[in-house]
């Protein structure tokens, strides 16, 4: 019997400060999120220096807690992944400065991870990753759809060329006057609605997998004000229906040829947005059924930031040797490869 | 008790080795790189050549603020979780005690200085009682000549220090005159030791409880203050 490998994973990239232990990266032993989202919320978003404060305070409650509930010491742990990026630089600095804090003192191994690799890795703690595969990663920073061909190999064959699709529902229901954050507040408004406002797709050029949702986003703002003016009153639920219609049909289509063309074996789901109802719904209406493929969307727990998928993700990386020094720096404009 | 001094705290980086009785390595880059990517290594330099390794270390101090908010925060994170992952106390000590030095010997107040921009400063009053270091003020975010006026209804002598006196030395002179002196050169860098000398004289507190000093509110929640404020106003 071979040794087990226990992974100590680190993330802070934006407003959640995350621990966790992942057990040869398919098993999440601990896995503790500490998250921000009440502070920011009456400012209408996140604010950087706000979240970087709040890191501060929590980074090393939040390490023992996952060392705690793992009951584990730390000597125990083979390695410690942290996310290097993308993020907002701050934030990323605290997450990687306490994993060097710790690497250090203990001469453990360190890993650098990138965020949206993480995202995709949060499925294999669901479900073993058979290659080729696809994820669609949607999120409030991220909007990218990745291909696998094995383990720790990224080819990113289609990203977004404005807004990620979380943004672009954080705008939409800004909009609406929805509270922050707005992507669940469109996702049950739309539930009610009806898709009967007519709102772009925007395909791009023939061929292309990248995504852009800025001419959407305006467009529906246009529409609310168009109304406004007119002295006619649009209906919210309508009109986040036919916005989510807008986004999902957009996403899924894509989806659905590059799953086509790269003859993948599974489609992973990654990021927060994978939480939407609507997105799931017809996730599952096309690729449910589908012969040959198998969908995997994680739970809700998992789409949100958190560091039980950076340690997974880490876990790959450390068994291929991937190893950080202690120079290793927050890296906000990160490229997945 | 060997302690691991670090400071972040603004554009130098200066990291110290040392115990009661010497200082035992010591080390200022004056030269702007990401503390980041500078930082740790050069900590693990200087134990190497103190023949130290990081489990032999007592104590952390580390320079709390104020100062760059990011570099603060670089430093009292490295501190925090080296402290808690060794399970030895950590000391947050104010970043201006690293450019005090200049003023044991001196008979007078200290005051050191970082241009916070827009006028502004980060600044304290201090004194040296048989070789301690006790703050007179204590550390603030204020504009420089609303200091002045304040230091000049005082009668001490008071020597300004910090490579940012530059900027403000002749509105110290016009006001202070005579009763105004100015750090050399050599004593305007930071020395990790005096934060490590301040620090080891200090109670540690919890670690985890360990934040930045920032002196300023964040600014999006100093604007939202403002607003509520505002608001009651009109309302
Ligand atoms: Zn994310």
């Amino acid at each position: 019997m071979t040794q087990d490998t226990l992974i100590l994973g680190i993330e802070t990239s934006c407003d959640e400060t995350a621990a966790a232990i992942i057990r040869n990266g398919t098993e999440i032993v601990s896995n503790v999120v500490s998250s921000q989202i009440e502070s920011h919320k009456r400012f209408g978003g996140v604010v950087p220096e706000i979240a970087s404060r709040h890191h501060v305070e929590e980074v090393t409650l939040v390490i023992q807690e996952a060392l705690d509930q793992a009951k584990i010491d730390i000597e125990d742990v083979d390695a410690i992944a942290v996310t290097e990026g993308p993020g907002l630089v701050g934030a990323l600095l605290i997450g990687v400065n306490a994993a060097k804090a710790i690497a250090f003192a203990h001469d453990i191994p360190l890993v650098g991870v990138h965020h949206i690799a993480g995202h995709i890795y949060a499925n294999r703690l669901i479900q073993e990753m058979s290659f080729p595969l696809l994820s669609l990663v949607v999120s409030g920073g991220h909007t990218e759809l990745v291909y696998m061909k094995e383990h720790g190999s990224f080819e990113v064959i289609g990203e977004t060329r404005d807004d990620a699709a979380g943004e672009a529902y954080d705008k939409v229901a800004r909009t609406l006057n929805l509270p922050y954050p707005g992507g669940p507040h469109i996702d049950r408004l739309a539930q009610k609605g009806q898709p009967k406002i007519k709102l772009p797709r925007a395909w791009l050029e023939e061929g292309s997998y990248d995504f852009s949702f800025s001419g959407l986003k305006s467009s529906v703002i246009n529409t609310l004000h168009n109304a406004e003016q007119r002295g006619e009153i649009i209906d919210a639920e309508d009109l986040a229906a036919s916005f989510q219609e807008s986004v999902v049909d957009v996403l899924v289509t894509k989806t659905a040829r590059a799953v086509k063309e790269y003859e993948v074996k599974q489609l992973l789901i990654a990021g927060g947005v994978a939480a939407n109802k609507g997105l799931r719904q017809k996730l599952d209406e096309i690729f449910g059924e589908m012969d040959g493929i198998e969908l995997i969307i994680p739970p809700l727990s998992l789409c949100t930031d958190n560091a039980a998928m950076i340690g997974a993700a880490g876990t790959v990386l450390y068994e291929k040797g991937k190893r950080a020094d202690y120079g290793l720096n927050a890296n906000p404009g990160l490229e997945l490869r | 008790m060997n302690v691991l001094v670090i400071d972040t705290s603004n554009f130098p980086l200066a990291i110290a080795v040392m115990n009661e009785d010497e200082v035992i390595a010591e080390m200022m880059i004056n030269i702007k790189k990401n503390h980041s990517i500078q930082a740790m290594p050069l900590i693990e330099t200087m134990l190497k050549a103190a023949n130290l390794a990081p489990k032999e270390m007592d104590r952390i101090v580390v320079s709390m603020g104020p100062g760059s908010y990011t570099g603060v925060r670089i430093g009292v994170t490295m501190a925090k979780t080296l402290a808690w992952t060794l399970n030895i106390p950590v000391v947050g000590v104010s970043s201006l005690a690293a450019i005090t030095g200049a003023g044991r010997h001196f008979n007078g107040l200290v005051c050191p200085v970082f241009d916070a921009r827009r006028g502004q400063v980060y600044t304290g009053l201090y004194q040296f009682e048989n070789h301690g270091l006790v703050a007179v003020e204590e550390d603030t975010n204020i504009l420089m000549d609303s200091w002045i006026e304040k230091l000049a209804e005082r009668t001490e002598k008071i020597l300004f220090t910090g490579k940012d006196i530059a900027v403000f030395w002749e509105a110290i002179q016009n006001k202070l005159g005579d009763r105004a002196v100015r750090s050399a050169l050599t004593e305007n860098v930071p020395r990790a030791s005096e934060i490590g000398l301040a620090g080891m004289a200090m109670e540690p507190g919890e670690v985890h409880g360990l934040v930045p000093n920032y002196i300023r509110l964040a600014e999006a929640e100093a604007k939202w203050i403002e607003r509520q404020q505002q608001g009651k106003v009109n309302d």
